[in-house]
């Protein structure tokens, strides 16, 4: 019924899509892992990151290193302040202050965004060069596609190394694990959390910016859905968990595109509302995901 | 005796200020005093799964949406609903309710989907509740947007019959005050909060908690359905994009600043939170100040909504009121009991 060629090309696209959501859910999965917090506002630093990526290609016509580099120090800047700001005033505060809090944010970044910038949608183009097409037979991808995969996977290397091998991150690790034990063994664990927000925000940024390329369109909505899909995605792969939230987002990626690819197309709209029922039965049956430890049960 | 004629006596000053703002007021005003009341209903209703249950749910949209679209399938006139949904079913394309009915039907079947919901996910705990719930509002947008034969997807229902007026919402408010007040003060309200506190203590103490915590869900999600149908016959149009995060965000806030856990809380914060946009929409749409005209500022009551969240949450994390209520007593300087 499906010829191998159209088989493939939903591979790639499935690759695609998993590779930005697997970058946007290891930044909320490390924060979740060390303060229980659900940062709603994630999924804006991505818009924050697509915005800043649109400037410097239409007004100042950087370079594309730079396009790439600038929006993720621009999204871990803003993760940092976000932190400071808005969180941190919390650290003592219930689970659901936490919560309400960074709806709070979401709305403030979003809001802020269409004062400044106009609600109205803009198209994103990138550099020719990157969207020069490859055709094999019936399967095409773009020269962006293979630049976001072999980044993410770049980035990904680079952060498992930096959290397995480093001291910092043997820190964040510990963190995550008991923020008062780590507090007694000396760990400055008010840096740790904040560098964990601007990790997070860094790929939450670049996210941005292969999110615009691979759509063509931001507004200042664009980072919602993503976020909260990559919410999804974390749980699926067991939040906390670094491996867990990129194969998370991989395995989310596939489903989503599979989802679209393969069932009648009268099914497609149902798309986003299918990943939410996901998430709900992947809650009922397994809560703590493929890699995640069982929560302590509170007796 | 007493506290009856105390009931009796508010809903009759109530009914008095109504009355007032019935013939004095022109329609701008009658129609933002007829969305704070829908807002009241909203804000109380959410009220008791999160505040007094503690199950923090973020689909008040959903139900909001539930409630708005069932009532305008049952009770738009014939010749429009054959024009506007041709693809009706049949028993569905001929009939058309009153409006106090379909109101009715309205938050029975926003509860009918909070029990059908509720099931799974209120085993779920805390965050994973909150996002869940807001899934369930994601996929009745979803759900909206591609049952083009029931709801005219993304289009949305125009020409709803503008039935709501003050009278109607407020009779509502006080229906829905009045039974959130009565259910809170019973046995059952003494279960949600045993909830609350304490979960594992309350199942101890026999508290069936999936009964009760799927009861309070319900319960809420009916007023939220009555809520969106009375919204929907005031604005007369409906579309799936106006049942969305923002309108959830809004709720929220409304409850969070005026405490969870506390009704008279809700109805005031309800009450400044909605004229706040009102008194905003100048400064919105770019007004001239001491002769300069000041650029559009779209957004800014979010904006203003947003910041005043983050502060009541880091500085007055309980709200205006905690779990404390008005009263008379209270007001007067007497120590409430």
């Amino acid at each position: 019924m499906f010829s191998l060629p159209y088989v493939l090309q939903q591979f790639i696209n499935a690759i695609i899509l998993g590779s930005i959501y697997a970058l946007v859910a290891i930044g909320l999965s490390m924060v979740y892992g060390i303060l229980r917090l659900i940062n709603f506002a994630h999924g804006d630093i991505l818009m924050i990151g697509a915005y800043t990526g649109l400037f410097l290609l239409t007004l100042y016509k950087a370079p594309f290193a730079i396009v790439l580099i600038v929006p993720m120090l621009v999204g871990g800047l803003i993760g940092v302040i976000v932190e400071r700001v808005a969180y941190r005033p919390l650290r003592k505060a219930p689970e659901v202050a936490l919560l309400i809090t960074s709806l709070a944010v979401s709305m403030f970044i979003e809001n802020l965004a269409i004062m400044v910038l106009s609600p109205r949608p803009r198209r994103f183009r990138i550099p020719s060069f990157l969207s020069k097409s490859h055709f094999y037979g019936a399967i095409n991808f773009r020269n962006i596609d293979i630049l976001i995969v072999i980044l993410t996977v770049v980035l990904v290397v680079v952060l498992t190394l930096f959290v397995k091998k480093t001291k910092i991150g043997i820190a964040m690790r510990a963190t995550a694990e008991s923020i008062n034990t780590s507090y007694l063994m000396g760990i400055n664990v008010n840096n740790i959390i904040m560098l964990t927000f601007a990790i997070g925000s860094l790929l939450a940024g670049v996210a941005g910016m292969m999110f615009a390329s691979k759509y063509g369109r931001i507004e200042p909505f664009m980072g919602f859905l993503p976020g909260l899909k990559a919410f999804v995605a974390s749980v699926i792969g067991g939040i906390g968990s670094l491996p867990g939230a990129v194969m998370g987002g991989y395995l989310l990626g596939f489903a989503e595109i599979f989802f679209v690819g393969f069932l009648p197309p009268q099914l497609s709209g149902y798309r986003d509302g299918f990943v939410f029922l996901l998430l709900i039965i992947v809650l009922l049956i397994r809560p703590s995901g493929i890699f995640g430890q069982a929560e302590k049960r509170e007796v | 005796m007493k506290r009856f004629l105390g009931v009796l006596f508010g809903i009759s000053i109530l009914f008095l200020v109504i009355f007032f703002i019935d013939k004095r007021f022109n329609s701008y005003y009658r129609e933002i005093f007829s969305i704070i009341g829908i807002n009241i209903i909203l804000v109380t209703s959410l009220n008791i799964s999160n505040g007094f249950t503690g199950l923090f749910s973020l689909g008040h949209a959903g139900f909001m949406a539930v409630g708005a679209y069932t009532s305008a399938l049952l009770d738009l006139p014939l010749d429009k609903k054959a024009m506007l949904l041709p693809n009706l079913p049949y028993w569905l394309g001929h009939i058309s309710l009153p409006f106090l009915l379909s109101v009715i039907m309205a938050g029975f079947m926003a509860a009918f989907f909070a029990v059908l919901v509720g099931y799974p996910v209120l085993r779920l705990k805390g965050h994973y509740l909150s996002v869940a719930t807001l899934g369930f509002m994601v996929i009745v947008r979803v759900v909206i947007n591609n049952t083009p034969n029931l709801t005219r997807g993304a289009i949305g229902i125009n020409n709803i019959p503008n039935y709501t007026n003050i009278w109607w919402v407020y009779f509502w408010v006080v229906i829905t005050v009045y039974a959130l007040w009565r259910i809170i003060n019973s046995s059952y309200g003494r279960a949600f909060l045993a909830i609350r506190e304490d979960h594992i203590a309350a199942s101890l103490s026999g508290v069936n908690l999936t009964k009760y915590k799927i009861l309070s869900f319900a319960i809420g999600a009916f007023f939220a359905g009555v809520a969106g149908a009375l919204w929907a016959h005031q604005i007369t149009a409906i579309t799936p994009r106006a049942f969305s995060f923002v309108t959830t965000f809004n709720i929220v806030v409304m409850l969070v600043i005026g405490g969870m856990g506390s009704i008279s809380g809700s109805i005031v914060s309800a009450f400044l939170l909605t004229l706040l946009p009102e008194l905003m929409r100048p400064l919105e749409e770019g007004m001239v100040l001491f002769g300069y005209q000041l650029p559009q500022l779209y957004g800014l009551t979010q904006l203003i909504m947003a910041t005043l969240l983050i502060l009541v949450m880091i500085f007055r994390p309980k709200g205006l009121m905690g779990d404390r209520e008005l009263s008379l007593k209270g007001i007067l300087g007497q120590k409430s009991s």
